[in-house]
């Protein structure tokens, strides 16, 4: 190595530790986290052992009984029994209870656990608990991930679909990327003849008008969505103002809907797509339309064959842009939105804060990561440069 | 047709991206409890609210000292590494590169939450040194890609002459690059401060209640009850982006400036 580059490495060292670091080992923690399960093995190591040897037919053999007795004596007050009954809950709803109220029965049990054990709790009569602990016992599970498509591995270990009532992800991916498509089609839609005009206009006037872009782009975004918040309240100006003009007698219900959340997602995304317009139409200027006009195209023409793919560059580059950020978008529909308005955000934010799946939280955020880094790989095909914009 | 039909479109669309923050500003104003137009009379009530309540001080105080350091680390981090970056092609440069440029299209829910879950292992999680860590990395991309477009068009010769009549390195840096680069660092710790002061997602996840920045508290604020201080802070934190664009705009002029004289020249 060259002494310049030993000085450029030197140079670098200090912020690649720190990316590095703080960055890319907890995204590479987190994405691990999506197919790690260490619970169960962890809290009922004697357990897991005897099931290993049962091929998963009928009841387990009666030294199962002892052991689970065992495991769950040694574990009643530690950390790990919580956590295995919240995953093994996860996967089968009840079997929390199940096992909390195994752990109550145990001072009263006698030996043979494997008679007292049944009766004290019915379900333990049943393979169905014993087969959920066996396939969970190995320490890498798909489930998370399975779960997240609206699948799950039955105690069997067949993969089946969830139950219609918890299916819920299908429809959450499908209802990001619809609310992403349509706000990505809205921006496009208002920005294209918003930065053709301040392109046309004088060099000082557009220098005003694009101070009206600049100003909300830098303005913060949850300011933007706390104006919405307010403007769109039941008691807010809008509504007081509809009132005025009796065009509704009573107040609508604006906040808290779809509607809500793809005026303020644009409001938010719209100077993304406005920004690289303005800056390709610019460069173009009108000379291309003048020529097409002089060579006899019709205006329709001229537009469509001329100028529109000229200016196809800044459609895409802001298209893009505007997608990639709606997609991973959290606070705006957050606040605006109803329970039926929550995007791929809400769920990772959901399992983090209160129902405490750290499985659920890494599986969505790979499948969230996973789809960003393909689109990014489409989209430097076409635009070159991406991903030098304010990202939020 | 599309002479008037084009214009009036723009202009709403204009009206449209200004309107909302506008209805603000007489909203903070308001003697009245309910956020609605016109208002019923004009008092600095929220303001007085904002400035006396001390979960809102504690807020600004702690935004401000997240958004300082972020700005002198991400500054300090990114101007040297840009620097590195600019000194000689290397292998592996474009990879260097784009990994030190992840955190800008990494979605911010999925880096927020990543840093959490790995924060909390190390005891990161719910401080303010965890945040500004999580910051600096956010912030940092923006720093190099100013330095390193301002680097481009520095003149390597000027460092090899320094360097010739005998200055040392570090010398030289502070002396002849430095000030000839400082617009787009400067650019650039502006972002730092900006991207800091606004971020909201990160702060969710690795804030408790004790350590909240000035987002922080609005998204508590606007989701337990909606109190109209929340258009105080608002109107707050709409005039300092005001003042940050204006810094950065004369920034990037009297940087154009600069690189228009070294053509001239």
């Amino acid at each position: 190595m060259s002494k310049k580059s030993r000085i450029s490495w030197l140079l670098i060292a200090p912020l690649l530790a720190l990316v590095v670091a703080g960055f890319i080992l907890p995204i590479g923690y987190t994405m691990v986290k999506a197919v790690k399960n260490p619970e169960v093995s962890a809290a009922l190591p004697r357990t897991v052992m005897v099931l290993d040897a049962w091929d998963g037919q009928g009841m387990p053999p009666n030294a199962a009984f002892d052991a689970l007795v065992e495991d769950i004596e040694e574990g009643r007050r530690g950390r790990e029994f919580g956590a295995m009954t919240r995953r093994l809950n996860f996967e089968l709803n009840g079997a929390r209870s199940v096992l909390m109220q195994t752990r109550r029965a145990l001072g009263k049990l006698e030996q043979p656990y494997a008679e007292t054990l049944p009766e004290a709790v019915p379900e333990l009569a049943t393979p169905e608990i014993w087969q959920l602990i066996k396939t969970n016992s190995n320490p890498f599970t798909a489930s998370f991930l399975l779960r997240a498509v609206d699948l799950q591995i039955a105690p069997d270990g067949r993969i089946e679909a969830v139950a219609p009532d918890t299916a819920i992800f299908i429809d959450l991916f499908k209802r990001t990327f619809w609310i992403s498509i349509w706000v990505t089609l809205i921006c496009i839609v208002l920005a294209y003849p918003t930065a053709y005009y301040i392109a046309t206009l004088s060099n000082r006037a557009a220098s005003y008008a694009m101070l009206l872009v600049l100003v909300p782009f830098w303005t913060s975004i949850l300011v933007r969505t706390t104006a919405w918040f307010i403007l769109l309240q039941r008691e807010g100006p809008i509504n007081a103002g509809l009132q005025g003009l009796q065009i509704v007698d009573e107040p609508i219900q604006l906040i808290f809907t779809r509607f809500a959340v793809y005026v303020a997602m644009v409001h938010v995304l719209l100077p993304f797509q406005i920004l690289p317009l303005y800056s390709v139409m610019k460069r173009q200027g009108t000379m291309m339309i003048r020529a097409a006009a002089s060579l006899g195209a019709p205006p329709w023409r001229q537009f469509l064959l001329v100028y529109l793919p000229l200016t196809m560059p800044g459609v895409a580059a802001g298209a893009i842009i505007v997608f990639m950020l709606s997609v991973g978008f959290y606070v705006t529909p957050a606040l605006v939105g109803g329970l039926q308005d929550q995007m791929i955000s809400y769920y990772i934010a959901f399992f983090t804060n209160q129902s405490i799946n750290f499985g659920m939280v890494a599986a969505l955020s790979l499948l969230l990561l996973v789809f960003t880094g393909a689109l990014i790989l489409i989209a430097r095909r076409f635009v070159p440069g991406l991903g030098t914009m304010k990202a939020g | 047709m599309t002479r008037i039909f084009v214009p009036i479109f723009a202009w709403l669309v204009l009206f449209f991206l200004v309107a909302p923050l506008l209805v603000i500003f007489p909203l903070s104003f308001s003697s009245g409890e309910i956020l609605t137009l016109p208002v019923p009379g004009y008092s600095l009530q929220w303001y007085e609210d904002f400035f006396l309540t001390e979960r809102w001080l504690d807020a600004t105080k702690n935004s401000f000292i997240v958004g300082i350091a972020t700005m002198v680390i991400a500054t300090l981090l990114g101007t040297t590494a840009a620097y590195g970056i600019n000194l000689t092609d290397f292998r592996g440069k474009t990879t260097v590169l784009a990994l030190l440029s992840l955190p800008m299209v990494v979605p911010l829910i999925v880096t927020a939450a990543s840093m959490y879950l790995a924060f909390s292992v190390v005891g990161l999680a719910n401080s303010l040194w965890g945040l500004i860590v999580a910051h600096t990395i956010v912030a940092t991309p923006y720093v190099l890609i100013t330095v390193l477009a301002s680097l481009q068009t520095f003149d390597p010769n000027l460092m090899r002459g320094a360097l010739s009549l005998g200055a040392r390195p570090v010398t030289a840096f502070r002396e002849i690059v430095l000030p000839l680069i400082m617009p787009g660092v400067a650019a650039g710790a502006i972002f730092a401060f900006a991207t800091s002061f606004d971020e909201l997602v990160i702060a969710i996840f690795i804030t408790s209640p004790g350590e909240f920045t000035l987002p922080r508290q609005m998204f508590a604020g606007l989701r337990e009850f909606l109190s109209p201080t929340i258009t105080a802070a608002a109107v707050i934190m709409i005039l300092l982006s005001f003042i940050l664009l204006f810094i950065s705009e004369a920034v990037r002029r009297r940087g154009e400036r600069l690189t228009a004289g070294k053509v001239n020249q």
